[in-house]
């Protein structure tokens, strides 16, 4: 009896020591520089990205190399309707559903007329369409000014509840919150949130629907499953979430410019899902946070490093970068080539092999 | 009394082949329907434009006195014609408990938002759903193999897989395209046998099949096409004595 409860017990423990490691990391961060904050900031951010592209590439299968776009269009929305380019200045709690929204509506706008498209072909609509809108964004400062152009749209508001602005610093409960531990908190629980959603849509009956898709999409349809809205659902749900992450980036920012959009992020968000293991939701999170880390990793230790050595820097970090960047996709394409944590799907498949004389 | 199924003046071209002409029948409730004839006679594409997944160029489908006009494949599993494939297509990477429960999506209602609320309803819905699908795969006799992926069954329980798949639609007809091609004669024996218990449960077949022993046994009434066109309807014995069958199959003999 003491040995199942503990069993049952143990996963909650663990959780509690996952959930207090991530209250206190941000503090822990902040002693090292504050860069490191916002650097988490961002590799959550990106988590954020690869759990939204996850529903459409990794559940549903319909390979989207031009996800940034609703990125964007979130980003664009939130500063739009909060900064100086209008004077508007609307709640952070208004926009953001609304970016949410907007970035829905253009997700089936792409999706609509890709329907019948598969694999490759898709691919290249979807990075045409990461394109027109970059380059809407950058050229819609004429002839009336909207998206002030290449210049990007700056004094973007930082969220605000009442007096609580997460973009200043103040005392609470006797510790220092800045600005980006403040963030750091409102990211985490929206990936919470994330997480939780898209768990439940995996093993739910549209969840299930966009894996037949991606399996046999003509046997689907004799399934009974309307693959036209599964897969405008899809690309639906991922551009949500994909704008709301936009909104958070733009007020975390405080500027963004078409630059922060190129056709690179799209490509780097689909890594992290292809790294960590498509479909499989701890896979993808861990896939982003690696892409996010190592680089920055790489740059504060690069550098002082050579200089120690040989008394002057010789390769750029961000030749090192790229240099380990592209050795590591070619190592996992060779050895797991289902990612670092694949999915379910594929450890079950595994776990039979073991099991069977 | 109404047939369950009637097709009239099917007529189907694809390019300079005419796959079908004119091609009528019906099928009565309750009834095995066998769909034989030499290969390339247009089997598959009359099972293609009943199941609406190659629109027929003219002529009608009806179910159960309702037309299926230009519906879309979805819309007629939904409408209750449930079918198998000839070349097998199983969800390989699912399991087949999972695949069955794909085939509960027809008749299940839980949408985004009831998933992501995870209501009581949605709860209780995925439930069924999974004691369903389980019973499915006894019923097919497959339920020991039930987290194993599609993909690693044996060839003869991907065939009962598929069919526990499209039961689960709750077919009023199921369609089957050679469910026993490359099985050996006891493995046809049980399918037969299967058959014949998804009959007396209440569905009415329609099976394509070229293993002539098994259809002369198990159908009510076979359709046989050549060329696209229907040449003989009817109780397989009189059917299998027609001479214009029996040219189709061995060709016509010389004077």
């Amino acid at each position: 009896m003491m040995k199942l409860d503990l069993s049952a017990r143990l996963p909650w423990i663990g959780i509690v020591l996952v959930a207090l490691a991530l209250a206190v990391l941000p503090f822990a961060l902040a002693g090292i520089g504050t860069t490191w904050v916002r650097i988490t900031n961002l590799a959550l951010l990106f988590a954020l990205l690869a759990l939204g592209l996850n529903i459409v590439v990794g559940f549903a299968g319909l390979l989207d190399l031009g996800y940034i776009a609703f990125y964007a269009v979130g980003a664009y929305v939130y500063a739009l309707l909060a900064s100086p380019q209008f004077g508007l200045h609307l709640p952070f709690w208004a926009i953001i559903p609304l970016g949410a929204l907007v970035a829905c509506i253009f997700g089936v706008l792409l999706g609509a007329p890709t329907l019948k498209l598969r694999g490759d072909y898709l691919a290249i609509v979807t990075l045409g369409f990461g394109e027109i809108i970059r380059i809407f964004l950058n050229n819609l400062s004429q002839p009336v000014n909207i998206t002030n152009g290449p210049q990007g749209i700056s004094r973007i508001d930082s969220f605000r509840l009442g007096d609580f602005d997460f973009g200043k610093s103040e005392m609470l409960f006797g510790l220092n919150f800045s600005g980006p531990i403040k963030y750091y908190y409102l990211l985490l629980l929206v990936l919470i949130v994330i997480i939780v959603v898209n768990m439940r849509l995996q093993h739910s009956r549209i969840g299930r629907a966009w894996e037949a898709i991606r399996e046999d999409e003509v046997a689907a349809r004799a399934m009974g499953i309307d693959t036209t809205r599964m897969k405008l659902l899809a690309f639906a749900m991922g551009a949500s979430f994909g704008g709301i992450a936009g909104g958070i980036f733009s007020s975390m920012q405080g500027f963004i410019s078409p630059e922060s959009f190129v056709l690179v992020e799209s490509i780097m968000v689909l890594a992290m899902v292809v790294l960590g293991g498509m479909g499989n939701i701890w896979g993808v999170i861990l896939g982003a946070l690696l892409l996010s880390f190592v680089p920055e990793l790489l740059r504060h230790t690069i550098e002082p490093l050579q200089r120690s050595l040989f008394g002057r820097s010789i390769v750029e970090p961000e030749v090192v970068r790229m240099l380990l960047f592209g050795l590591a996709l070619v190592l996992m394409m060779l050895y797991r080539p289902a990612g670092l944590l694949p999915s379910a799907v594929r450890r079950r498949e595994l776990a039979r092999k073991s099991v069977e004389p | 009394m109404q047939p369950l199924l009637r097709a009239s003046d099917i007529n189907k071209r694809f390019g300079g082949l005419q796959a079908l002409s004119n091609v009528s029948f019906s099928i009565a409730a309750g009834q095995i329907y066998g769909l034989i004839g030499p290969n390339g006679a247009g089997k598959t594409t009359l099972f293609n434009v009943i199941t609406g997944m190659t629109p027929a160029d003219a002529g009608t489908v009806m179910l159960d006195g309702r037309e299926l006009g230009q519906l879309k494949p979805h819309a007629i599993a939904q409408a209750g014609i449930a079918r198998t494939f000839q070349n097998i297509r199983l969800f390989a990477n699912l399991t087949a408990l999972e695949n069955v429960m794909v085939g509960r999506h027809a008749r299940t209602r839980a949408g985004l938002l009831q998933a992501i609320m995870r209501t009581s309803g949605q709860r209780a819905e995925e439930a069924e759903i999974e004691a369903r699908a389980f019973e499915l795969l006894r019923y097919v006799g497959i339920e020991a193999r039930v987290n194993e992926l599609a993909r690693n069954l044996p060839y003869g329980d991907q065939r009962r897989l598929e069919i526990a798949r499209a039961l689960a639609t709750e077919p009023k007809l199921l369609a089957l395209d050679e469910p026993a091609a490359g099985m050996n004669p006891t493995e046809t024996g049980e399918l037969r046998t299967l058959l014949e218990r998804i009959r007396s449960d209440g569905v009415t077949l329609f099976l394509i099949e070229h293993d002539m022993r098994l259809m002369m046994r198990l159908c009510d009434r076979v359709l046989v096409l050549d060329f696209g066109r229907a040449i003989a309807e009817g109780p397989p014995r009189e059917v299998q004595q027609d001479p214009a069958v029996v040219a189709a199959y061995l060709g016509t003999p010389t004077p």
